[in-house]
């Protein structure tokens, strides 16, 4: 029904038992957070590896999603759902506006015009009195959902976070699968033959631009939402450069590469904090050998090896 | 006294000169990197860490061996150059034939195996390096106090730039290169080792980050982050200029480090963000930046 | 209420989760308590905490808790200054880990982040590396102590100092974030009060300036009599550099308000000389200080230790020493009890004497202005500092009254 191939049907199922019974081996906090960045990178991978387009200001639609999920839930004592369906449409509304300016460009520019729109929404944050500068807007209330459902447990918020996942991530298959996703796929391989075929280029790539701004928008603003706090790190380069990484790592253009990637790079931050000065040696080391010797992804060189489409 | 924009004169002809000292590092990194684009077609973001190396490697050499500062100024840039050498042949060549991206991210996890090592060995609150004696001091301009060591690199600077500029513009190695960036296999065919050209040039470009990073290392302070400060700006001025165009990248270069310049006096917390405002200006106005070819 | 019942769920999620929690837990709990060190290891920050701070606890771990038989592991990790990162590591090593004490975590916005995880968790927080005095303000927390300084101590120290040597009007260099902002409002507000006028500041963007001239000549043109820098860090340490460079320190007296020993060692003395600068330790002030650095010196020789890492030092012991005083378990179980422990039994160690803990969370350490040596006058490594001002530590901090802590009852 969403449009998978058998193997991802099995992969899929796979990724939904690891995500039930994960929470009772590993600590949901943490994982909670690799979701969070997994639903980013799936968002960025719908960008990259189906339209083709490398945004490096991708931090500037998660960070803003983050930024106004908190400032709604703290000040404004919205419900979790309302505060995180706003993060979601700011991340869409502010990607509609630098999208329309930068679409046009295409290769290393778009990247750099994304870079430098980025670069903008991060000023505005450092200098704008509500984001509460490099403090960032702390202590925000998890709250609850649908007005009943208390987040403030771990173990509430995981599901809730899995489910925001799970929605985002079928909803992006769903989007590569349905015919606008064929013409995206169409524009990625061949753009001046999609343009005399009659479709307008630009618009498709401007939906899917948003459609990517407002899932990572929610991936922000649910991170805001576990973690009880909205930081300048959100809007910070970066962050794009680090949903860059992740996705490559997990499998550029692979529909379950990005979580991996996800688990990959949470895991490096996480396990590899006890490492000291040395964590960044061993993360530049780790994506030197990801470009040298597995550069299709994690994901990709499996699907590579068992001539699969994973 | 004259006053412009509220300011008065010679405080604002002051900060047009400090600007364009600031723009002097900015053209040299940011040709480095045209010239790294040009030829290799690799976007080198390492060049931040390389420029870091050529202040340790000059520290290093007055440290250890008592060497100074205008032996380090060739030995420097010599022995980062060696290094770029040896990183184009065992690591970027593989790349050559792959999407921008691959090569970003290669020297981006370079650069921050670079910055890390020099983190373990060294600390991070950076090392002391003088101003060799002859050129202490500072000279008054009427408008403003000169230190001499700024006029000297701005002047080492321009030097540096226009040579470049000339080698490549000007000469039949640079006629070589070029021809070698615009069709290969016809170079090779003539009997040009296009390889080793190529490899040279990475290594020239690598030299020219370590020639700013010893001219940088008496006024900023050798440090392992000393050069990723700088990296965002210098890659939204090779932009702005043109992706791989030598004389774009020189001229903005310096034109950048005079309206930061201006941005610190009117609004100094912007100062840091009004290259990408221009970035933004220029890309929309003209795709391919100031100097770029047309696609 | 709430607080209590989260804690048992979260205990008895965790212990039904046992089995798969690995060698790590069955470690933890092998050691009657546990230590966590965040701090910078990587970025800026990295010399004036980083791995000295660790060595520094450690160090108080080696000579009290070895001497009395109780079982003590430190471990740490790198913040990377990112609050949100902070937040989520402090969080695992509560839940997960079984941390009991959380030290140093300098970096303002990140010491301010985790004092709310602290306070759900009932846990124990030691800050020594932030400067912020928020954090005994209106941000203050009975789980937390300040240990070792703060924005407005330095302000006071250095800043009235110059003041009282004539320098009366000022000019502020400032980091473009929070610390900086409150470092340059802490020290206006005391030149005000004491007759001085601030004649202007450059706020520039904080991280990422390497070049100060311009904003150099825009303060000498303001015709003030000082220049105050209100940054830390490398930018310090590149400010003096350039203020040195434009020959600033001719016309201006340079304040620098926060600076550590480890950042006149990166500068060189040739540079540095004649600076006035405040810290609450140094390892040369005293037969004690010195035979403290003369421990620990030879596993961190290239970074003596500053005060933040006598702060680590200090704080670990008086903590260990109240854990010993009330029992591990006691300690363990509540993290405001041992808090309010440790403010009632008298602080005394090698590195900062006597002190008090005041009921906002204060340790009241003493300042000392000091002024860096001329070359000529160092005799050997790290001989850098002479003492010029002792404030004593009643004296150096914001009053009581005037930090609107909730704790301070009016």
């Amino acid at each position: 029904m969403f449009g998978f191939s058998r193997p991802q049907w099995i992969a899929f199922l796979v990724m939904v038992a690891l995500i039930v019974v994960s929470p009772f081996v590993l600590y949901p906090v943490f994982l909670m957070r690799v979701l969070c960045a997994a639903l980013f990178a799936c968002a960025f991978n719908l960008m990259l590896g189906y339209v083709g387009l490398l945004s490096f200001g991708h931090a500037a639609f998660f960070g803003m999603g983050s930024y106004v999920t908190a400032w709604t839930m703290k000040f404004w004592h919205l419900d979790a759902f309302f505060a995180m369906a706003l993060g979601g449409l700011t991340g869409a509304a502010l990607g509609l506006v630098l999208g329309y300016l930068a679409i046009r460009r295409s290769g290393i520019y778009f990247a750099m015009i994304t870079l430098a729109l980025a670069q903008m929404v991060y000023f505005f944050c450092l200098e704008a009195p509500f984001t509460g500068g490099e403090d960032g807007i702390q202590q925000v209330p998890r709250g609850h959902l649908f007005g009943f459902i208390d987040l403030s447990n771990d173990m509430t918020m995981y599901w809730v976070v899995a489910a925001v996942f799970l929605g985002g991530f079928l909803m992006i298959h769903r989007i590569i699968h349905s015919p606008f996703g064929q013409v995206l796929k169409g524009i990625r391989e061949n753009e001046p033959r999609a343009t005399s075929l009659g479709y307008r280029t630009d618009d498709y790539k401007l939906i899917a631009f948003v459609l990517s701004c407002g899932l990572s928008g929610l991936a922000g603003g649910t991170k805001a939402l576990v973690f009880g706090i909205a930081t300048l790190t959100d809007v910070h380069y970066s962050t794009s450069g680090e949903v860059v990484l992740t996705t490559l790592l997990g499998g550029l253009g692979t529909v379950f590469g990005p979580a991996m990637g996800a688990l990959i790079v949470m895991s490096m931050e996480n396990y590899l904090a006890q490492a000291g000065a040395w964590v960044t040696v061993i993360q530049g080391g780790i994506f030197m050998l990801c470009v040298l010797a597995f550069r299709r992804g994690v994901i990709g060189e499996i699907a590579n090896w068992r001539k699969l489409t994973l | 006294m004259i006053m412009i924009f509220g300011i008065p004169g010679p405080l604002l002809f002051g900060q047009l000169l400090l600007g364009l000292i600031n723009g002097a590092f900015y053209a040299m990194l940011s040709l480095g990197l045209a010239v790294i684009f040009g030829m290799l077609n690799i976007i080198n973001f390492a060049h931040g860490a390389l420029f870091m190396m050529g202040a340790f490697v000059a520290w290093i050499l007055l440290d250890a061996l008592g060497i100074g500062y205008f032996p380090s100024l060739i030995l420097a840039p010599l022995i980062v150059g060696a290094f770029g050498v040896v990183l184009e042949r065992t690591i970027i060549s593989r790349l050559y034939k792959l999407d921008h991206l691959y090569g970003l991210l290669l020297t981006f996890g370079l650069s921050l195996v670079i910055e890390g090592l020099f983190r373990n060995a060294y600390g991070s609150s950076g090392l002391p390096y003088r101003i060799p004696d002859i050129l202490q001091g500072a000279t008054n301009l009427g408008f403003m106090y000169m230190p001499n060591y700024r006029g000297w690199v701005v002047l080492a600077a321009l030097v540096v730039c226009f040579s470049t500029w000339a080698i490549i513009e000007k000469t039949s190695l640079g006629a070589t290169l070029r021809a070698a960036t615009e069709n290969a296999p016809l170079v090779q065919a003539f009997g040009v080792n296009v390889p080793r050209v190529v490899t040279l040039t990475y290594g020239a470009g690598v030299a020219l980050a370590a020639f700013a990073g010893v001219l940088a290392a008496p006024i900023y302070s050798v440090n392992p982050n000393m050069g990723s400060n700088f990296i965002n700006t210098v890659f939204a001025v090779v932009v702005i200029g043109g992706m791989g165009s030598i004389l774009g990248s020189i001229v903005t270069g310096f034109g950048l480090g005079v309206i930061e310049g201006l941005t610190k006096v009117f609004y100094p917390q912007a100062s840091a963000t009004v290259v990408f405002l221009v970035m933004i200006i220029v890309l929309l106005a003209r795709p391919r930046g100031l100097f770029g070819k047309a696609a | 209420m709430t607080l209590s019942r989260r804690s048992i769920l979260t205990a008895a999620a965790a212990s039904a989760l046992t089995v798969p929690a690995l060698p790590r837990l069955a470690h933890a709990q092998s050691a009657a308590i546990k230590i966590g060190v965040l701090n910078d290891q990587s970025g800026p920050y990295t010399n004036t905490g980083g791995a000295t701070s660790v060595i520094c606890a450690k160090q108080a771990v080696q000579e009290f808790a070895t001497a009395q038989g109780l079982s003590v592991e430190v471990i740490s990790a790198d913040h990377q200054n990112k609050p949100d990162l902070a937040v989520s590591i402090v969080r695992q090593w509560f839940d997960r880990d079984g941390v009991d004490m959380l030290l140093d975590v300098p970096t303002s916005s990140v010491a301010l982040a985790v004092q709310s995880v602290v306070r759900e968790k009932n846990k124990v927080y030691l800050n020594s590396g932030a400067a912020s005095s928020a954090l005994t303000g209106e941000q203050c927390s009975p789980n937390f102590i300040h240990w070792t300084y703060d924005t407005f101590m330095l302000a006071k120290s250095t800043g009235g100092a110059m003041v009282k040597a004539g320098g009366t009007s000022w000019y502020f260099l400032t980091a473009d974030y929070a610390f900086g902002k409150q470092l340059q409002s802490d020290t206006s507000d005391l030149v005000k009060a004491a007759g001085g006028t601030v004649a202007g500041a450059s706020q520039y963007p904080f991280p990422g300036t390497t070049d100060f001239s311009s904003f150099l000549v825009q303060a000498q043109a303001s015709k003030a009599k000082v220049i105050g820098l209100a940054n830390a860090g490398g930018d310090t340490v590149n400010s003096i550099k350039q203020i040195n460079e434009f020959g600033i320190n001719k016309t201006m007296k340079v304040a620098a308000l926060l600076m550590f020993v480890t950042d006149v060692h990166a500068l060189g003395l040739d540079v540095a000389a004649g600076l006035n600068l405040t810290e609450s330790f140094y390892w040369d002030l005293n037969d004690k200080t010195r035979a403290f650095t003369n421990r620990v010196k030879d596993k961190t020789p290239k970074n003596w230790p500053n005060m933040v890492h006598a702060g680590c030092y200090s704080a670990t012991l008086h903590y260990l020493k109240t854990v010993h005083d009330m029992g591990a378990a006691e300690a363990k179980k509540d993290g405001v009890a041992t808090i309010s422990r440790m403010k009632a039994m008298p602080v005394e160690d090698d590195c900062f004497g006597k002190t008090t803990i005041r009921e906002d969370g204060r340790n009241l350490t003493p300042a000392y202005l000091f002024e860096v040596k001329k070359p000529s006058e160092s005799k050997g490594p790290w001989d850098y500092f002479k003492q010029v001002v002792h404030t004593p530590g009643e004296a150096a901090y914001r009053p009581l009254a005037d930090g609107h802590c909730s704790l301070v009852k009016a």
